[in-house]
């Protein structure tokens, strides 16, 4: 496997929202790369535009939300690199592409099965649609798969129905869906914030295992600095539809270097910390995305804030140490401003 | 010194101000045209634990074991189906609130007030902050809206929020800020004990910080107490003096928090801890998870309901409910080994 060539490459993307009260940048200029086999994990709080970002990848973005600029590089059946955002969302090929080469666990588990077919039925849909097998094959894989995320006797319960199953039963089929056609990348939405600790545990197990075996990349999306310090290789940490810091988890988590990143490592309390003790805060909130300000998306709150500089341009990613980048004017004066 | 836990042990070595003794809840499950009852869900099933005046008792647990309805009973939301709040009133009178008519549970509800997880559904959209945080007294019988008004700029500052925001409405403030709204209301009438439902959960990392520090700057200034209940470890962690783990509808263990985090004795306890995701790449190992899912409440093992999942469990796991027992001063456990086995807890890391 060729590793120096990214699976993926998210170049300067831009996706906004037209509402009548104004326009919300909600991904405003993102770049980072997937490379094969890589979990990347893509960390931000509510809002800063993680979930727009990989459905912009999906091209599954609804109007009045728009990509208006950037590209979406992907090396589509192992060879060349395919922009997507030049695909028709609804054509063939794109189609094809969701699915059977990008597979998604989305972020709300309930509204991912229908609650009128069975798992089984839905599993065998994703199937027969991107591949070449017939329906009595397409249940067996469907079984192998339920088999393989570790769901007990598979052939009884592919004929349940979603609501029939426990939460982590549940997180269990929809890992066995997305990954039916084995595809080369997997995005997870969130895939444990609405399951509990010890199911957590078994579904970041089963994914690490999972990856291990498949050889597929994924893209791991949380607000969970614990689970993203858990499952990913390789971090993208947003803020306000921004890349503020990318990186090595090992890097990020010990030699983070942009100012956002480094407050949100402090101010998150952890079972090691003393009790009773306050905690380093960042200051006031995030922005009402209508109010962004100019300049640096983080310099209300940033103890580091240069007057003058950072908030009236904008600073661009750049390589700031050997393995990681930043967009913050203490290391460079390169700005993303036309 | 200055860990939480010694300091108010020491100040306030007195009676519990309250004392949970044997709580049930159970909900009927109906079927069919008639709606017969055909079971029960025990929501709460024999839940034992006190809360010290000054102290914050955390309550711990996965999804559905019982901690809202727990604190539900308490404040008297829901009618408990048995087992005794025992409540020590401002007044110096013990009442037990599971028995107590609605008439004077009414003049005692000023010392109890809850915060609710979610900050955008617990506020109404159409008042705007003054008639929020002033709506108690008012109904409490403080009718000038001057002397309101004053102590509504008094409650704002006290939460970190500008008294001229008084008249703006909740939609134009963030998650953190709504919860600081929320804490100024439920502050509004002096309470004694607070019951916070899972109040940092539905808030940004970045803003849980914050309103976590100012509960403990509250607790401090106002001498509250609390029963902060939460699925996040960490989180109950920071702010507990203890911290009781609840597992099916009961109490698995109850104990000062360094201890329960050092050295748990429960299998659960133990279990929990494990799960949680540590932040930092470099303690990946570490992460065992448990097998199997959590039972139903409607519908619980044998003896102690954690024998399906436990590592430990022997034949009379499966016959007999382990009772909570004090085993070392201060640290109850419900486990029929817990003297013998060896856990390890977060320090181990
Ligand atoms: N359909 C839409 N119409 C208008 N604005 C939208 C729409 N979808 C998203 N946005 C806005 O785009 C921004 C980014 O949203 P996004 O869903 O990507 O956030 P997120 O990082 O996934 O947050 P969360 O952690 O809450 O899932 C937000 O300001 C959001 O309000
Ligand atoms: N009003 C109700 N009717 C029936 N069952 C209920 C009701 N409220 C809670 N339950 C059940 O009681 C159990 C405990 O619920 P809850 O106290 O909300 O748990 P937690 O707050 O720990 O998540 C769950 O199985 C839940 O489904
Ligand atoms: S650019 Fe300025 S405001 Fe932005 S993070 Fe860097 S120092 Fe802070
Ligand atoms: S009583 Fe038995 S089954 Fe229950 S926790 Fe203790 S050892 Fe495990
Ligand atoms: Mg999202
Ligand atoms: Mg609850």
């Amino acid at each position: 496997m060729n590793n120096q060539q990214p699976l993926l490459s998210v170049r300067n993307l831009k996706t906004y929202f037209s509402l009548d009260e104004g326009q919300v940048k909600a991904v405003d200029g993102v770049s980072f790369d997937v490379n094969p086999g890589q979990v990347v994990g893509i960390v931000g709080e509510s809002g800063c535009g993680k979930s727009v970002t990989i459905k912009s990848i999906l091209r599954i973005i609804q109007k009045p939300g728009k990509i208006v600029d950037g590209q979406i590089l992907f090396r589509h059946n192992g060879d060349s690199m395919l922009d997507l955002t030049q695909l028709n969302a609804q054509s063939e090929q794109m189609r094809q592409i969701r699915g059977a080469e990008i597979a998604l666990i989305p972020q709300e588990p309930m509204a991912a099965f229908s609650p009128v077919h069975t798992i089984g039925n839905q599993i065998e849909e994703a199937i027969l649609l991107h591949q070449p097998v017939s329906k009595q094959q397409a249940r067996k894989i469907a079984i192998e798969r339920l088999r393989e995320v570790g769901v007990p006797s598979p052939e009884r319960r592919i004929d349940s129905y979603s609501w029939e199953l426990s939460g982590g039963l549940r997180q269990r089929a929809m890992i066995a869906m997305a990954l039916s056609c084995n595809p080369k990348l997997l995005i997870a939405d969130e895939p444990t914030t609405a399951i509990d600790v010890t199911t957590q545990a078994q579904v970041l197990n089963l994914l690490r295992d999972l990856q291990a075996q498949h050889d597929a990349a994924i893209i791991f999306i949380t607000h969970d600095l614990g689970v993203i310090a858990q499952i990913a290789d390789f971090v993208v940490v947003m803020y306000l539809g921004r890349v503020m810091e990318t990186g090595p988890v090992d890097d990020i988590f010990h030699n983070p270097q942009h100012p956002y990143t480094k407050a949100l490592l402090k101010s998150i309390p952890t079972v090691t910390s003393e009790s009773g003790s306050r905690l380093p805060t960042i200051e006031g909130a995030i922005p009402h995305p209508f109010n962004r300000p100019a300049g640096c998306p983080f310099y209300p709150r940033c103890i580091e804030m240069m007057p003058g500089t950072c908030n009236t341009s904008t600073p661009s990613l750049q390589p700031v140490t050997d393995t990681q980048s930043a967009s913050c004017f203490l290391y460079h004066k390169q700005t993303d401003d036309e | 010194m200055t860990s939480n836990t010694e300091q108010t042990t020491n100040s306030t070595n007195g009676h519990p101000l309250l004392d949970v003794k044997g709580l049930k809840k159970y909900f009927p499950i109906k079927k069919g045209f008639f709606k017969k009852t055909v079971g029960h869900v025990r929501a709460v099933d024999d839940v034992n634990f006190f809360i010290r005046e000054g102290e914050t008792l955390g309550l711990v647990g996965e999804s559905g074991c019982g901690k809202t309805t727990t604190s539900r009973c308490i404040l008297r939301a829901v009618d408990p189906t048995g087992g005794r709040v025992l409540y020590r009133a401002k007044s110096g009178a013990t009442v037990d609130i599971a028995q107590l008519p609605a008439s004077e549970m009414r003049r005692l509800r000023p010392e109890m007030q809850m915060i609710f997880q979610d900050p955008f559904a617990s506020l109404n959209p159409r008042m705007n902050l003054f008639d929020i945080v002033s709506e108690p007294m008012f109904v409490n019988g403080i009718k000038s809206r001057s002397e309101r008004a004053d102590r509504v700029a008094e409650l704002l500052q006290l939460v970190g929020l500008r008294p001229e925001y008084m008249q703006r409405f909740p939609h134009a403030f963030s998650g953190g800020q709504r919860q600081r709204i929320v804490i100024a209301r439920a502050l509004a009438l002096k309470p004694r004990l607070v019951v916070a439902d899972e109040p940092v959960s539905a808030l940004d990392v970045s803003v849980q910080a914050q309103v976590l520090n100012l509960l403990l700057d509250l607790q401090e200034q106002l001498k509250l107490t609390y029963l902060f209940v939460a699925h996040d470890l960490s989180v109950v962690k920071h702010i507990s003096t203890r911290v009781a783990v609840m597992y099916v509808g009961k109490i698995a263990e109850i104990a000062p928090t360094d201890a329960l985090f050092n050295t748990p004795k429960h299998p659960y306890t133990a279990a929990l801890m494990a799960a949680v995701p540590v932040a930092d790449p470099r303690v990946r190992s570490k992460m065992i998870p448990l097998q199997g899912d959590v039972p139903s409440p409607a519908n619980p093992p044998s003896g102690c309901y954690f024998h399906p999942r436990c590592p430990f469990a022997e034949a009379v796991c499966k016959q007999e409910t382990p009772q909570l027992q004090e085993i070392e001063p201060n640290h109850f456990v419900a486990c029929h080994r817990a003297k013998e086995l060896e856990l390890d807890g977060i320090s181990a890391n």
